[in-house]
């Protein structure tokens, strides 16, 4: 399997990771041999194979749903790059105005 | 300390006379925090001198590796993104050897994020092996393993995600322990591949593995992976060998890239447990081919949703010129991320995607479910399974680095352990080339103590203490 510059960008854009210009080739390179690599799992028979979903066998463990006390809302907020009344501040979703 | 031949103070002040003389020349810790250890080895003597309960560890200077969060104590997993990060929780780990009284020596190097076999992908410097400073340390918990080495701490914490523990340790020659998945909590982990890692020690001596490794574990509410299962590495710990079978996987001393220096080391430390009482027995392992291949579909997978939180929003380094929020992610991940990380955050991002999940993801899923029942299977003949933990001795730094392949492969002979989440311990066995090997342990899903024996039976045989 190879990676095409497209590919890459493409995935680039999922994994919300800007690229500098010219990583494109740098990557597609890279990851394509990995891959080629990751290609020989099609030689193993699965086909009754059950998938791993829990690599230890604990089964599912509930508690009980109780208020208790966690993080105070300060000091979850203390390591935030711009906060204002007790909320995360992120930059607007659309443009900016000019 | 007891007996107050040394005090807590007294051995702060060796280590860091150590780490002074040392730091220039392996660059082991990326910061110390000579403050807070300072404070800790006072209250630990007054601990010793009557005022509180006394461990183990009361007293002990330790260096954390750089994922596992210390409150209020910068912790950046060895990355630029979270520069400045100083964490409002403690990592269940590390609060129980605060409240052992232990002493933190400060934050050690790692491959960024823990994704890396050397510690040449650390987003600040790389570590030297204190052995050959031309070489690495291994990774990516190179700095815990570099920094017990050079005896600028008595034990160190690492994290295990393919080998990241019991690597460094073979690579720089000191023990190493990745536990039973499930046997220490992952709470205040900054998570690399949340089904495969796991916190274990660095120690010189395996007896100090099994102490440390005995005040970190048990099941926390915390961590709903974390197991409740009785925790005892010491009773069996000196039972040596006698007895037990020792399994020898054929395709792990034929791995590919195997050195023959590696390997006589390892076939020589086998007939060193075969004369203290072992019998051994030939295993296999037949899928062991396809074992990187697998991991390198989940790890990356994992590690491309746990590293989605790292946005510029809610901690760590915000790139500032962004006009829109899709503009800060970008940038923010663009700046903050090494090549390694990219590199891997695009791999499982592509094995997850629309139209590959089946033909990747799933297929790797499956074929781990192969790989842990080839360990089952030959765990039905033996008692523990020894092999080489790594196939090369420290290699130049350097040498490894513009070929991702090449790297991943150092990982070929411990990741089985970390997909079927078994308990592996690594002890030095000699030299090769002058350079330290290490002999692996490997044994069945909470046999920790197991694997724990063998390799102090090993230690005891070796070196006759």
């Amino acid at each position: 399997m190879t990676l095409t510059r497209d590919e890459v960008r493409h995935v680039a854009m999922l994994a919300r990771l800007g690229l500098e210009p010219g990583e494109e080739d740098f990557y597609a390179e890279q990851l394509s041999a990995i891959l080629a690599h990751i290609d020989r799992l099609r030689e193993v028979d699965t086909d009754a194979i059950e998938p791993t979903a829990q690599v230890v066998q604990v089964g599912s463990r509930l508690r009980e749903d109780l208020p208790e006390p966690s993080l105070p809302q300060e000091r979850a907020l203390t390591n935030a790059p711009e906060t204002k009344d007790g909320f995360f501040v992120v930059k607007a979703i659309q443009e900016s105005e000019p | 300390m007891k007996r107050r031949e040394l005090s807590a103070v007294e051995l702060l002040e060796d280590c860091l006379g150590v780490i002074e003389r040392e730091e220039p020349r392996i660059h082991a810790f990326v910061r110390l925090s000579e403050e807070l250890a300072r404070a800790q080895a006072e209250e630990a003597d007054r601990r010793f001198s009557g005022d509180g309960q006394v461990g183990p560890l009361t007293g002990i200077p330790v260096a954390i590796k750089d994922v596992l969060c210390v409150e209020n104590v910068e912790t950046t997993a060895g990355s630029q993104i979270l520069r400045g990060f100083r964490p409002p929780y403690e990592s269940t780990a590390v609060a129980r050897l605060r409240a052992q009284g232990a002493v933190f020596l400060g934050m050690t190097n790692c491959d960024e994020f823990a994704m890396g076999s050397s510690t040449e992908n650390s987003g600040y410097f790389p570590t030297r092996n204190p052995h050959d400073p031309s070489r690495v340390p291994g990774g990516s918990s190179g700095g815990s393993a570099a920094a017990v080495a050079a005896g600028e701490a008595v034990f160190g914490l690492g994290t295990d995600t393919g080998g990241s523990i019991r690597q460094p340790a073979a690579l720089c020659g000191v023990v190493g322990m990745k536990p039973t998945y499930g046997r220490v909590s992952r709470y205040g982990l900054i998570a690399f591949a949340s089904s495969l890692d796991q916190i274990g020690p660095f120690t010189r001596m395996v007896g100090d593995a099994a102490l440390v490794l005995q005040a970190i574990a048990g099941w926390d509410r915390r961590d709903a992976t974390s197991v409740d299962r009785p925790v005892d590495m010491l009773s069996s710990l000196e039972r040596g060998v006698e007895g037990l079978r020792l399994g020898l996987p054929r395709e792990y001393f034929e791995a590919e890239g195997m050195e023959p220096g590696v390997r006589a080391a390892v076939e020589r430390a086998v007939l060193t447990l075969e004369r203290a009482g072992a019998e051994l027995v030939d295993v296999r392992l037949p899928h062991t081919d396809y074992g990187l291949a697998a991991y390198y579909i989940i790890a990356p997978a994992e590690a491309s949703s746990n590293l989605a939180r790292f946005d510029g929003v809610r901690y760590g380094a915000r790139a500032e010129s962004a006009g829109n929020l899709l503009e800060t992610y970008l940038q923010t991940r663009r700046g903050g991320f090494g090549p390694e990380v990219r590199r891997r955050i695009m791999l499982g991002t592509y094995a997850l995607s629309a139209g590959y999940y089946d033909a990747y993801y799933l297929k790797a899923q499956k074929v781990r479910t192969l790989i842990a029942q080839d360990f089952e299977r030959a765990f039905e003949s033996c008692d523990a399974i020894v092999s080489a933990t790594s196939p090369v001795v420290a290699f130049p730094i350097g040498a490894k680095v513009a070929d991702p392949l090449a790297m991943y492969v150092c990982d070929v002979l411990t990741l089985g352990g970390n997909l079927a989440a078994l308990p592996g311990v690594s002890i030095p066995c000699g030299t090769s080339e002058g350079l330290p090997v290490g002999l692996q342990v490997l044994a069945p899903q909470w046999a920790d103590g197991m694997a724990l024996r063998v390799a102090r039976a090993y230690e005891a045989a070796s070196n006759g203490s």
